[in-house]
């Protein structure tokens, strides 16, 4: 490699040394990439444990390949990522109109709160059996499913922003004799917004995990879906490139929402971590 | 000695009043069961285009008596006019500066700048016209699209003050607007506030916890003292009309914050 060859052309050693010093992180992150999947492979191949318990890189490599370019990957992706995103949108459309609605009263947010944490805190995910039965094998119960658990991170966000704003912003907006509605669009809602985007943040994550545990749960499609159908055939390769398409699925929604939020909070550097 | 504020004899023209003050009271419901007086029988008239400096120890109701006056709070007991008719709300005629600049993050400077007009529903075009010239005149124009966080603490608090002023409110509420400041900034701080107090024509009740800063900026200075909140004299400062801040050396601006001190000496202040 350049940087440790003597005597190799000094403004390309240069340059890459340079990298190095200032961003170590683009050297260090695909570093690491090749050192985990040099052990991976290492141990696996030196423990000879078997293909179908722990397959070696290159062939999940070829899994994926495969599963993209020749066979239905997309389509299961598509599916996956259609319930997903319905659920996300459903939760975030109702979570904001709601919390709105409940932030408007004290006495209503005061009673409520205490139930909506405690249905936060409670895995939703437990109901998943329940809704297939309610809503059948087909994409919507995924959608609802996907909605039940992204609804309330958003729900409760909603609330705790537009409660964030400072006294003295209201107190301003009131001395200029503000309508509520004015207080809200002016003062309460741009306020509330670095916390809103935290839930909608959390929400997207938990839709796409809704949606996964719906097709684990019963489905006809999706990745959930592949994932259950290689499980069977103790086709443990696909697995694994099933959990790399979900991951660049995750990824890009985390980097998705991170766009948005820089670009609509731009004020609040409570963005997420890239 | 004392000296309760009433119409000036002495004066050739006596300068309306904007505000009058009458037996304020105000008595907050603490938590622990004993009602807090913040404000006992407080008597006051503003003179229209008068600069009034409230001068006080801390606690001593000086935000209280300019929340009042704003309309954020009702009063316990007593009357509050302005122009004549009693204040029973948030009056479109008054701007305020707080102690901090409470500035929107997400409006750029003009658009803060512009927020009361928004709120207001004032023309555009000419709330536009009227916040340039603002900015201009607390010299920030290069600024106008810049956002809050790009800003010194002393430049913000400059854009607060163009704010209050936007829409031409006949009383603009200040308290402790520069006790953020450092000591250097706030001098400049002054010295502008006074040039936009002279340019803009407004009444100005400027709240403030610092002597050589009440005696600086007031024509006349409120002297609170605490527990409960209550005047315990008005002074009348007689300085030139462009002084600079070299004059807090002088003996003449020095008998007046004595005298003011004075108030204190058993308490304490700053
Ligand atoms: N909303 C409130 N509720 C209860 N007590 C208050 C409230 N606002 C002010 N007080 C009390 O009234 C007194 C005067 O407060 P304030 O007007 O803020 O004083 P200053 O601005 O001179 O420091 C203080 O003792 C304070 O604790
Ligand atoms: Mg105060």
């Amino acid at each position: 490699m350049a940087v440790t060859t003597e005597g190799a052309p000094a403004p390309r050693r240069k340059t890459l040394g340079e990298t190095v010093r200032h961003r170590p992180e683009y050297v260090l992150g695909p570093l690491l990439l090749v050192v985990i999947l040099s052990v991976w492979h290492g141990l696996v191949t030196w423990m000879e444990v078997p293909s179908y318990i722990v397959p070696k890189p290159y062939e999940v490599a070829s899994a994926f390949y495969h599963g993209v370019f020749k066979g239905n990957y997309l389509y299961h992706a598509g599916v996956t990522l259609s319930e997903a995103l319905s659920g996300f949108f459903i939760a975030s459309s109702l979570g904001l109109v709601l919390g709105t609605l409940i932030a408007q009263s004290r006495l209503v947010e005061k009673t409520l709160y205490p139930y909506l944490i405690t249905i936060q805190t409670t895995p939703k995910i437990a109901v998943a059996p329940l809704l297939i039965i309610w809503f059948g094998f087909g994409m919507t119960s995924k959608v609802v499913i996907a909605a039940t658990v992204a609804f309330f991170p958003v729900l409760v966000n909603v609330i705790a922003g537009l409660r964030s704003i400072d006294r003295e912003k209201i107190e301003l907006m009131r001395s200029l004799n503000a309508s509520k509605w004015q207080m809200f669009r002016m003062a309460r809602l741009p306020s509330a917004l670095p916390i809103i985007f935290a839930g909608l943040n959390v929400a997207i994550v938990f839709s796409i995990l809704g949606a996964i545990v719906g097709e684990f749960v019963g489905s006809k499609a999706g990745l959930g879906n592949v994932i259950l159908q290689a499980n069977v055939n103790m086709d443990t390769s696909s697995i694994f490139a099933v959990l790399v398409c979900l991951a660049i699925i995750g990824i890009s929604m985390h980097g998705l929402m991170g766009f948005l939020q820089r670009r609509l909070v731009f004020w609040g550097n409570s963005g997420p971590p890239s | 000695m004392k000296k309760v504020a009433h119409a000036r004899v002495d004066e050739p023209v006596a300068r309306p009043s904007v505000i009058e003050i009458r037996n304020l009271q105000k008595v907050f419901a603490a938590r622990d069961g004993n009602p807090v007086q913040a404000l006992s029988s407080v008597s006051l008239d503003i003179a229209k285009g008068e600069f009034l400096t409230i001068v006080g120890p801390s606690g001593c109701g000086k935000s209280t008596l300019l929340r009042l006056v704003a309309g954020l709070a009702d009063p316990s007991e007593g009357e509050l006019l302005l122009n004549g008719s009693p204040i029973t709300g948030p009056q479109r005629d008054m701007g305020i500066v707080f102690q901090s600049p409470v500035l929107f993050p997400w409006r750029s400077v003009m658009d803060n700048v512009l927020l009361p007009a928004d709120v207001l529903k004032l023309d555009r075009r000419d709330a536009r016209n009227r916040a340039e010239e603002l900015l201009e005149i607390v010299g920030l124009s290069d600024f106008a699209k810049k956002y809050p966080n790009e800003l010194s603490g002393g430049m913000q608090q400059r854009v607060a003050i163009a704010r209050a002023l936007v829409h031409r409110p006949s009383v603009v509420l200040m308290d402790e607007p520069f006790g953020a400041l450092d000591a250097m900034t706030r001098d400049t701080m002054n010295l502008e506030i006074m040039r936009i107090w002279r340019e803009a024509g407004t009444t100005i009740l400027f709240v403030t916890h610092s002597i050589p800063e009440a005696v600086f900026l007031g024509e006349r200075v409120v002297v609170m003292t605490a527990r409960p909140g209550k005047i315990a004299e008005v002074v009348d400062v007689d300085l030139p009309a462009n002084r600079g801040i070299d004059i807090v050396n002088t003996d003449h601006f020095g008998t007046y914050a004595r005298r003011i001190r004075n108030h204190f000496n058993a308490r304490g202040l700053d």
